[in-house]
């Protein structure tokens, strides 16, 4: 700087001046709030009505939160200990969590094994949900997980759930040897050889009911959120494949093939599943003389099942759909066979556009499970809506044992979404 | 293999079907166990408890019907059956017996090919209303809501009895006992109506029961009983004859309590041929001679049922009215024992 401007400048600044903290009304939470909650007039009179429902709610509830009775045989000794104060009755969930978990008569005895199905279900799963990050090995656990969930759930001999899956072996390994010559000729020697290892191995199973054996547990005496857990897991888990072979059906060129799985997807998505139900606890009783009961757990498994494949085929019909016709025409030009095309090309993209889609039904189809309750089947909500409201002591009890049923199926439902939410950002690759 | 063994019996469905459904008796007695239709839920007569063992006063028919052939009350199969499969249930041959509350009318035992074994319970539909609506009568009721179970005869005669007295209601269906009690407590209906019976346990779970009241008419009858298939009469015996035993125990004053010594023999021989040391009743049924006093024993004579599971020491607290012994102005009535 020369002295040109010494007179008529009192002051210039030479050095920068620190960088400022902002004024204390455009940072921090201030400003949060000003920005978010009183931005304009409108706003601010929203906030603080909402502010006013929220602290109405909270106080209100509260005190039925803290003054809940935990320990009490019945309503009314809830009452009396309340004596007139707001408070919930908890103690009904405190008597009856047992058979609001695994329904009334599951042996208390054998609690151990639902509940160890249940931690094993995330050890099987997580290879499958996060394939990426773990090694491709373990999904040997996924595969055994069925059977050993088999064994746990429903007991008797270990060396029945064993002889099903060594079925499903030996065919893998038949299969794999003739494939090369004839996939059709293949398919039809596994089918053989499994079912002559199941036939060979119920004779084994007959000589030896005691091997490794658990107390049996007849499907009827499952419940409680146990059987909407079995119930949501299992059909989800079918309905996928199924699905999408029926979607794939859908676009077959072999019109037995196609007019097949059109029409049983047009019929089963055109009944409610109420409907469907009612048919496989009432109707079907009528085809099968009285001896010869199939189970109603496994007859209900498969009419949830055709009701989710119908839906989930569609959703990944709309997948295929979706795919340019260039994506087929490049896997023919490449000169993969179908399975190939579908399998390195076609499904991998159908299936990352159907995630959304896929999730949405599998989130109703586990809320759906709850729809056993009116073919009397005691699931949670059949629990509560039976047995628990139906007894003496409890007759009168709402809020608590509804609460109690959001609390079991919202984490779950959630857990779902936000994984799929996961997943899309994984399988992410464009740039949008 | 159960597979075999269920695709041979596939083939002969019909054969079977048809040759099983003639003898109940031989059924239960090879299975080892009864199958017994019960509600899902019904206050003081079917419930399941804390321990998950059924209990009630229907629970109680089915436990006496199982003592009596099985000679074990706890060899009962319960299946729980809504009002809407509960005829299907027994019809197609997946309970053997019904004892749900059921009403007996003329075409449930006409047309549904059912047979009605007796009445364990006679009820009649009431009206329970808030006290601060002031109303004393029925016939009060014109406009009002009124919550109401689907698929049961209480629908039918409410439709009657507004029809009869041409005054107009709006109902509010609902599906079981349960969501009536929060809907009704709430406001969504003025009224409650179903069997007296229910809305006395459902009055008695609320908080202020002194604010409700039942009203005096009682619109309808409702002889509630076990029911079995129509076309097997020896069935249909054994369910009708343990029932009487019951009734008939408390009318001659055998107990639960005193079934033992009496067994040995009394002086009065009504009793000694109900409990079997006199006569052959007990063969005349295809069944041994003790089967009243395990029917007794079970859980104990009517009265005693009806004391365990609804009487006036429960909270539901019900007076037994027209269940009374006929001795006593009731129209419990069973034929003699001979």
């Amino acid at each position: 700087m020369s002295d040109t401007h010494a007179e008529s400048v009192a002051f210039v600044r030479d050095t920068m001046i620190p960088e400022q903290a902002p004024p204390a009304s455009e940072a921090g939470a201030v400003k949060w709030v000003r920005s978010n909650l009183f931005p304009d007039w409108l706003n601010a009179i929203l906030t603080i009505v909402a502010l006013y429902l929220i602290a109405r709610l909270v106080i209100g509830a509260f005190p039925w939160f803290a003054n809940g009775i935990w320990n009490a045989s019945s309503l009314s000794e809830c009452r009396e200990i309340l004596d007139g104060a707001t408070g919930g009755c908890f103690a009904v969930l405190a008597e009856r969590w047992n058979q609001l978990l695994f329904g009334f008569q599951y042996p208390s005895t054998e609690y151990w094994r639902p509940a160890l199905a249940f931690v094993l279900l995330a050890v099987a799963a997580a290879p499958l949900l996060f394939w990426m990050y773990l090694p491709s090995r373990l999904l040997v656990l996924t595969a055994l997980y069925p059977f050993v969930a088999y064994w746990l759930l429903w007991g008797g001999t270990i060396l029945t759930p064993a002889v099903a899956a060594l079925g499903f072996v030996v065919a893998y390994l038949v299969f794999a040897r003739i494939e090369r010559r004839s996939f059709a000729l293949a398919l039809g020697a596994a089918v053989v050889a499994a079912v002559a290892t199941w036939f060979l191995g119920g004779l084994l199973v007959d000589a030896l009911p005691r091997v490794l054996a658990l107390p049996e547990v007849a499907s009827r005496n499952m419940g409680g959120f146990m059987l909407n857990f079995i119930l949501g897991v299992v059909c989800v888990s079918l309905s996928l494949p199924i699905g999408i072979l029926l979607a794939l059906g859908r676009q077959s060129k072999m019109p037995i093939i196609k007019w097949i799985c059109v029409v049983f997807i047009e019929f089963i998505r055109g009944v409610p599943l109420i409907t469907l139900l009612f048919v496989a606890n009432v109707v079907l009783a009528y085809f099968f003389p009285p001896e010869t009961n199939i189970d109603l757990i496994l007859r209900v498994i498969i009419m949830i099942t055709a009701f989710a494949s119908a839906y989930i085929a569609e959703v990944i019909r709309g997948g295929l759909a979706a795919l340019p016709k260039g994506q087929y025409e490049a896997a023919d030009s490449l000169g993969l066979d179908y399975p190939q095309a579908m399998r390195l090309i076609i499904m991998p993209q159908a299936l990352k556009i159907s995630i959304p889609g896929i999730v949405n039904v599998a989130v109703g189809l586990f809320k759906d499970t709850t729809l056993v309750s009116i073919i009397s089947m005691f699931d949670l909500v059949g629990m509560i809506r039976g047995p628990i409201l139906a007894s003496t002591e409890w007759n009168g009890v709402y809020w608590e044992l509804w609460g109690f049923a959001i609390l079991m199926f919202f984490p779950v439902c959630y857990a779902i979404s936000k994984y799929s939410q996961w997943l899309e950002r994984q399988l992410a690759t464009d740039h949008r | 293999m159960k597979k075999s063994v269920f695709l041979g019996a596939l083939t002969v469905a019909g054969l079977a079907a048809g040759a099983s459904a003639a003898a109940t008796l031989d059924d239960v007695k090879a299975r080892g166990t009864l199958n017994c239709g019960v509600a899902p839920g019904l206050v003081g007569f079917a419930a399941p408890n804390a321990e998950g063992e059924w209990e009630g006063f229907d629970v109680s028919v089915c436990r006496a019907v199982a003592a009596a052939v099985l000679g074990d009350p706890t060899a009962v199969e319960f299946v729980p059956t809504t009002g809407k499969t509960r005829f299907t249930a027994l019809a197609s041959g997946e309970i053997d017996m019904l004892a749900r509350n059921t009403t007996w009318t003329f075409s449930r035992d006409v047309d549904l090919k059912f047979e009605f074994a007796g009445v364990n319970y006679y009820d009649g539909q009431g009206f329970m209303i808030p006290r601060e609506l002031g109303i004393s009568s029925a016939k009060e009721l014109d406009g009002a809501t009124v919550c109401i179970q689907t698929g049961t005869t209480t629908e039918l005669n409410l439709a009657d009895y507004f029809r009869a007295n041409n005054i107009s209601y709006e109902p509010v269906p609902i599906e079981t006992n349960a969501e009536a009690q929060p809907l009704y407590l709430e406001g969504a209906c003025d009224v409650y109506t179903t069997d007296a019976s229910g809305l006395a346990a459902t009055r008695a779970s609320f908080e202020n029961p002194g604010d409700h009241v039942i009203l005096p008419e009682i619109i309808s009858k409702e002889p509630l009983g076990p029911l079995v298939r129509h076309g097997d009469n020896d069935w249909g015996d054994i369910v009708r004859w343990t029932l009487n035993a019951l009734i008939a125990a408390e009318e001659y004053g055998v107990t639960s309590a005193n079934v033992d010594d009496l067994a040995e023999g009394t002086d009065n021989p009504e009793v000694n041929r109900l409990l079997g040391t006199e006569g052959n009743l007990g063969e005349m049924m295809g069944l041994d001679a003790d089967w009243a006093v395990r029917a007794i024993k079970a859980n104990g004579n009517y009265g005693e049922i009806f004391e365990q599971n609804i009487g006036e020491s429960t909270p539901i607290g019900l007076s037994r009215g027209l269940n009374a012994q006929w001795t006593e102005g009731g129209l419990l009535y069973s034929p003699p024992f001979r």
